[in-house]
Order: structure tokens, then sequence, then C-alpha cells
């Protein structure tokens, strides 16, 4: 398959994946998310989530609400399990 | 929306849509209700684990029976469920331990599950980053079918299957008011309009106790805040999770490479809490670097939380109550509803349909806590 607009980088999935996944039911975008695994990368979602929410506006001519946003999920960005389980003290 | 069914379930996860499914291929006319989306709750936010080795009987026999529909549930749903069976390895850290670990092996070998006690020096043949010092083990047991599949695609092909067979299911929809006649279902009220019905199953997860509270039931289950997090995507090392019931822990490799797992935190408090804690990032790297040393070079990508829905004997509440006609339960996994749910929701349709009941069902029965002596589940993490 060809795949032309890339949307999420981090799990390789296009724009006709997400129409795809619209299509066939998935209308929600956490239900997307979960699907497609989208936003679950390591990006978290910064370049995805708002083209999928745009798609999917176009798709169902419905606002998606901002209160419906996928949580953000800690620690934001990478940190390593080395420096989580340092302590303060330690260099 | 329809106005009548045979029966209504009051939530959208695994447990629900599978007995949605089960139901509808037995020709039942059923109506799903989820408040939120499908997988919302507890199986959202699910560590993907199926075991098998439990201490007691029922939860042995309900995840055996459950791993053997497992294996076949791709080609039954025709949806990947992507299913992987890289076995548990459960670390034993004392004497009192490896006792508990004999008693649970000779039980499990008796209902026909494959599982071994290991020496030490096996640990590293299974999972070969495991520090063995370190994690303080004197042996393991290791069961090579059980393993882990993805929680939201299980619940998503059931849904779809379900839907297939003639069920309806409505999300974003809330269920605010259950009427009774002559201490009987009659109907259900939503947000969004009534349906007939003289069975409600409840399986609305750590929300069960609200559902129950509308016919006045009081149920005993409590609700707790756990935590989990996902590394991110390295080549791939091991197979098989690895789990600890003296520290908590449990953690697995997953096919695309990401290390899942969680563990309670020491200050765990019970609650509808959702707020993700640094104590957790803290105690969970600590303990697994001292398990796999080479994991402090890994980046936590991400951790959320989610919630066990904990009964007085850590085990799951099933079927009808004394108190009202029609109203089944479906609630109370105390962390291990995923891995059970496809047994679990095919005995509570034979229940439905055929008002068929059996040993298990009757064990572990919504009124099983007045005045009995309480048979726990001690096997349990996270």
């Amino acid at each position: 398959m060809k795949k032309k607009a890339i949307v999420c980088r981090c799990e390789d999935i296009a724009e006709e994946d997400v129409i795809n996944a619209i299509d066939e039911g998935y209308t929600d975008l956490e239900e997307l998310r979960k699907k497609l695994r989208i936003g679950m990368g390591p990006c978290q979602g910064r370049v995805c989530i708002q083209l999928v929410m745009k798609i999917l506006e176009k798709k169902t001519g419905k606002k998606v609400s901002k209160v419906s946003l996928p949580t953000s999920r800690p620690p934001i960005v990478p940190v390593s399990l080395g420096t989580l389980a340092s302590d303060k003290n330690e260099k | 929306m329809k106005n009548k069914a045979d029966v209504v379930v009051i939530g959208g996860g695994v447990n629900g849509c599978s007995l949605a499914y089960n139901l509808a291929k037995r020709n039942v006319d059923v109506v799903v209700f989820e408040k939120k989306y499908l997988s919302s709750g507890a199986t959202g936010a699910c560590g993907a684990g199926i075991r098998q080795q439990w201490s007691t009987r029922e939860n042995a026999e309900l995840s055996i029976n459950s791993v053997k529909i497992f294996e076949s549930l791709s080609k039954e749903l025709g949806e990947d469920i992507e299913l992987r069976q890289g076995g548990y390895l459960i670390a034993i850290h004392d004497d009192k331990e490896m006792k508990q670990a004999e008693k649970n092996v000779e039980m499990q070998r008796s209902l026909g599950l494959k599982v071994d006690i290991l020496d030490p020096g096996q640990i590293n043949d299974i999972v070969p980053i495991l520090d063995v010092k370190g994690m303080q083990a004197i042996g393991a047991t290791f069961c090579p079918t059980d393993g882990h599949a993805n929680p939201f695609k299980t619940t998503f092909a059931y849904a779809n299957a379900a839907k297939r067979n003639g069920a309806k299911i409505y999300t974003h929809t809330n269920v605010i008011n259950i009427k009774l006649n002559n201490k009987r279902i009659s109907e259900v009220k939503t947000d969004k309009g009534s349906v007939k019905t003289n069975t409600v199953v409840n399986a609305a997860g750590v929300w069960s106790k609200e559902i129950a509270e509308m016919v006045g039931v009081k149920l005993p289950n409590i609700p707790f805040r756990k935590e989990i997090m996902a590394t991110e995507r390295f080549k791939p090392m091991f197979e098989a999770m690895v789990i600890s019931f003296r520290d908590g822990i449990y953690f697995s490799q997953q096919k695309e490479g990401q290390i899942v797992g969680g563990i309670p935190i020491p200050e765990e408090r019970s609650g509808y809490k959702t707020i993700p804690t640094f104590s957790f990032m803290q105690h969970m790297s600590r303990t697994l670097i001292r398990y796999a040393p080479v994991l402090k070079h890994v980046n936590m990508l991400r951790h959320w939380t989610g919630f066990y829905d904990v009964t007085p004997d850590a085990r799951p509440i099933l079927g009808e109550t004394e108190k009202v006609k029609g109203f089944i339960q479906c609630h109370g996994f105390s962390g291990h509803g995923f891995m059970l749910s496809p047994m679990v929701t095919k005995l509570l349709s034979d229940f439905i349909v055929d008002g068929k009941t059996s040993d298990i069902l009757e064990s572990l029965n919504p009124n099983r806590f007045k005045g009995k002596k309480i048979v726990k589940e001690i096997s349990v993490v996270g």
C-alpha cells in the first residue's frame, strides 16, 4: 500500500489509516488512539493528536471538544530509569 | 434508541463487551451502555497480562479455560487480539514463599496446567537480563502458556463481533436509574432514553457500586488507584512476564519492544484519585533496576493510572443478587478482569440463557461475604 501523508511518525500511521479507522466506526479520539496507538510513542501526541483531531472533525462534522483530549502522561519527555531511580544526593 | 431488550449490560469494558458477544451469539437481544468510550475504565489502563498461576482453584480454573478461549479468539472474532504466550516467571524469595509455590503448583497441575519450579540457575535461561541476586530469588515458578494480549483490541474485537450478531452498543450514554417491579428489574433509564428489560448485568468496574446503589444493593468493593508505565522501545530481549508477590512488581517486554510494568506505591490508599505520583516513578525505577540493572539506560515514556476494583477476597463477584431478581453482577476482578474475561462471560451467558450454574459461579456469588469465612486469593501483584 502506498502511504502518502504520515500523521503519526512514532507509529508510522498515515492519514488513510486514520480515515479507515473512522470509517470502521472508531469516531472517538480516545478509541482511535487505542486502536492505532497514536500518541503513545516518544512524541506523546505532540505531532499527531492535532492532525487526528482535524481529520476526525472533517470526517464526522463534529467539533472535538478540548475536554476530550487524551490526558498528558508524565514524565512528559522521556527520562531514563536510572535518573528516576537516583537519589537527590547522588551525583 | 431501542425501548426494550432481553438483557442490558452496563459497562463497555472487556467484560461488558465479551458478555454482549456471548449473549448475542446465542440470539439474546442485548444492549450495552457505556458512559464514556469502549475500554475507557480499567480495561484501557490494563497491564495486558494473562496468568494461570493462582493460589485459589476458582481463579486457576477460570484462567486456564480463558487461555484456551484466548488461543483461538483472533480467529473466532475475526480480528487480531495480539496474543503472545511468553510465559509468566514468578520470583520466589524465601522458604515460606517456596512452600506456598509448591502448594500452588500442585493444585495448578491437578487442573492440567504445565508449570514448573525453577532453580535460581534456570532463571536466566528464561529472562537473560535478570539479576538473580539483585532480585533476591531462591527460585521461581514458570508457566510457558501464560502471556499477554492487547486489551483494547480484544475489547473492540468483542464489541464488533457482538454488533455483527445484533447487539446494540451505546457509548457516551450514562445510566441514571434502574427501576424495579416487585423486587425484579423492570427498566433502565439513561440520559439518552429508557429501555425496558428484566435483566441487567452490572459490569461497570469500580463504578459498579454506584449502579448497585440505584436498586438498594450494597457492594463490598473498594477502588484502588494503580500505576503503570511504559518505556521506549528497544530490541526484544525476553518474552516472559516477570512478577513478584513480595515486591508487588510486574513487568514484561511487549512484542514491539517497550517494557510495560507496575508496582504498588508504599503509601497506597483506596479511593477514586487518578493523578499519577512521583513516588511510583521512583519506586518502579528502583525496583526494576534491582531486577534488571541494564534497564537503567532505558527511558520511561509515560506512566498512567487505572483502577483495581478490589473485593474482600480479591476474587470477582459473579451472578445474581438475592435481593433483586434479574440483577447480575460481573465485577470485583481485583486487577484480573482482562485475563479472566473469556471464561467469566461464557459462564455468565450460560447462566443468563439457560439458568445453568456451576461450582465456580456458586463459590463466587455476590452473597458469599455474609458471615462466612473468606478464602482469599493471595497471588496478587500491582
